[in-house]
């Protein structure tokens, strides 16, 4: 994996501001993603972790600064808009998988639709990511039929099927019941290792000790620390930071 | 019940119209009702405005009153015509008005489906790069579709019994006019009244154990 700063960077936020009505729910954001990157952004609720997350892909706009993503301007809408959307992969706290379809479906719908990919192909590469996060026997079943932690693994492979530069985790395992948590974690350290460039949203510390490379901590809208997950961990420099470990580390 | 048998044969011919008003209108309001409501939930205010108008104006005017303003108003006085013939005339005036007419019930009750299906869904399916008509055809609606078997089933039940008053427009074939102009010279008969009502109920019925059975069928599970 490449070290922070070596690499070309696939995403440049600056000075990202956002609203929500009276709410300034991201502050000045300064942020840089590199190639092959994973990111924790870790944060207390309702400090812009998942607004940040979500901005790279357009799910929420900004109201000023910039978001560059692979050298290019995040389009405003339309046709660039869909095409950046593509490359990059989202996995939501709530799985969000379409319902009506099965999961072979749900994980060919985007090849062949947005991509055009022939139907046969997408069935295949489904059914190879379908077999990397261990579902290939739920292939033809309905989202309803799985377990949270299958479903969540089902919209991994989901995004992978687009091939994407990066991935997005809002929260992944935070809807998850306690015992679903690590097959989802343990996929997503597997990509990692693979290099996958990563910016997930999550309160799993032993995921960010394991897999990422930083840890951006979020608070107030504001990146309040940025550093690697050890240093982090054992050595946070703000009070803030500190305050927020000492209350999910004691338990 | 001699009325009922000797005049069979026209009221037949009558109900025979009404089931052709019935099966095009029908078909023609899903097609319409799905046009406007992707108006309605469109990122385009002008069309969303557009929409939004067009269902509250024909949604809240009385049929009749549509029937008699697109045969006498835009017919007669500003001259749109479908056919030379008066009798084709009519009919397609009157199925227009009826078609724009359970459009909007139409347009109503997928817009209730459309609430049902979570929001996320839309999201992902914009996260894949899926572009909004292509989130709207592939994940929505038909989503929306299923929640909403029941009510459209209700709707077209509606739209059915509705035909009886296409005289309003100009019509003037449907067994429902048939039943009036035998009572011109008959006098109200009480068997034909109950021959028809057998007859509607004959349609409407299984259309409503039908809308139900499917909507369990095809319910999606979440």
């Amino acid at each position: 994996m490449t070290e922070n700063g070596h690499a070309s960077p696939l995403v440049q936020m600056e000075n990202v501001n956002k609203h929500f009505g009276a709410l300034h729910v991201l502050r000045d954001i300064n942020l840089t993603v590199s190639r092959g990157e994973v990111l924790v952004v870790i944060g207390p609720s309702g400090g812009g972790k998942s607004t940040l997350c979500r901005t790279i892909n357009r799910l929420e706009t900004i109201d000023a600064g910039k978001i560059v993503f692979d050298g290019q301007v995040l389009p405003d809408e339309g046709k660039a808009l869909a095409k950046l959307r593509s490359e990059v992969g989202m996995v939501f706290q709530s799985f969000n998988l379409f319902a009506h379809k099965t999961i072979r479906e749900n994980v060919t719908l985007g090849p062949t639709k947005v991509r055009g990919t022939a139907k046969d192909q997408a069935d295949k590469r489904a059914m190879e990511l379908l077999e990397r996060v261990g579902i290939a026997t739920q292939a033809d079943k309905y989202p309803a039929q799985l377990s949270g932690g299958q479903q969540q693994r089902v919209a991994i492979a989901r995004a992978l099927a687009m091939d994407p530069k990066m991935i997005l985790f809002d929260e992944p395992t935070s809807a998850l019941d306690p015992e679903m948590v690590q097959e989802v974690l343990d996929v997503m350290i597997g990509l990692a290792r693979d290099g996958m460039t990563m910016m997930v949203v999550t309160h799993e510390m032993g995921f960010a000790r394991r897999a990422a490379n930083r840890v951006v901590f979020m608070a107030d809208g504001q990146i309040v620390e940025e550093n690697t997950p050890d240093e982090f961990f054992t050595n946070a420099q703000t009070d803030r930071a500190r305050d927020f470990l000492s209350k999910i580390l004691t338990h | 019940m001699d009325e009922l048998i000797e005049y069979g044969p026209d009221l037949l011919k009558g109900f025979l119209v009404n089931l052709q008003l019935s099966a095009i209108c029908t078909v023609l309001a899903l097609v319409l009702g799905t046009i406007l409501v992707a108006m309605r939930v469109s990122p385009i205010p002008v069309l969303r405005a557009a929409g939004t108008t067009v269902v509250n104006v024909i949604r809240n005017t009385p049929l009749t009153l549509l029937l008699a303003f697109s045969a006498l108003g835009l017919s007669d006085t500003l001259g749109l015509t479908f056919s030379d013939e008066p009798y084709d005339n009519a009919f397609w005036l009157v199925v227009m008005a009826m078609s724009i007419y359970a459009a909007t019930f139409v347009c109503e009750a997928l817009r209730s489906g459309i609430n049902t299906v979570p929001m996320g869904q839309a999201e992902a399916a914009r996260a894949v790069g899926l572009t909004f008509m292509q989130t709207l055809r592939l994940i929505i609606l038909p989503q929306a579709f299923r929640a909403v078997i029941a009510p459209l089933g209700s709707v077209v039940i509606a739209l059915i019994k509705n035909t009886t008053v296409a005289q309003a427009g100009g019509l003037l074939a449907d067994a429902a006019f048939v039943m009036y102009d035998t009572f011109d010279t008959t006098g109200v008969s009480i068997p034909i009244f109950i021959g028809l009502v057998i007859a509607f109920m004959a349609v409407t019925l299984p259309i409503g154990w039908f809308t139900g059975w499917l909507a369990k069928r095809l319910a999606v599970a979440r």
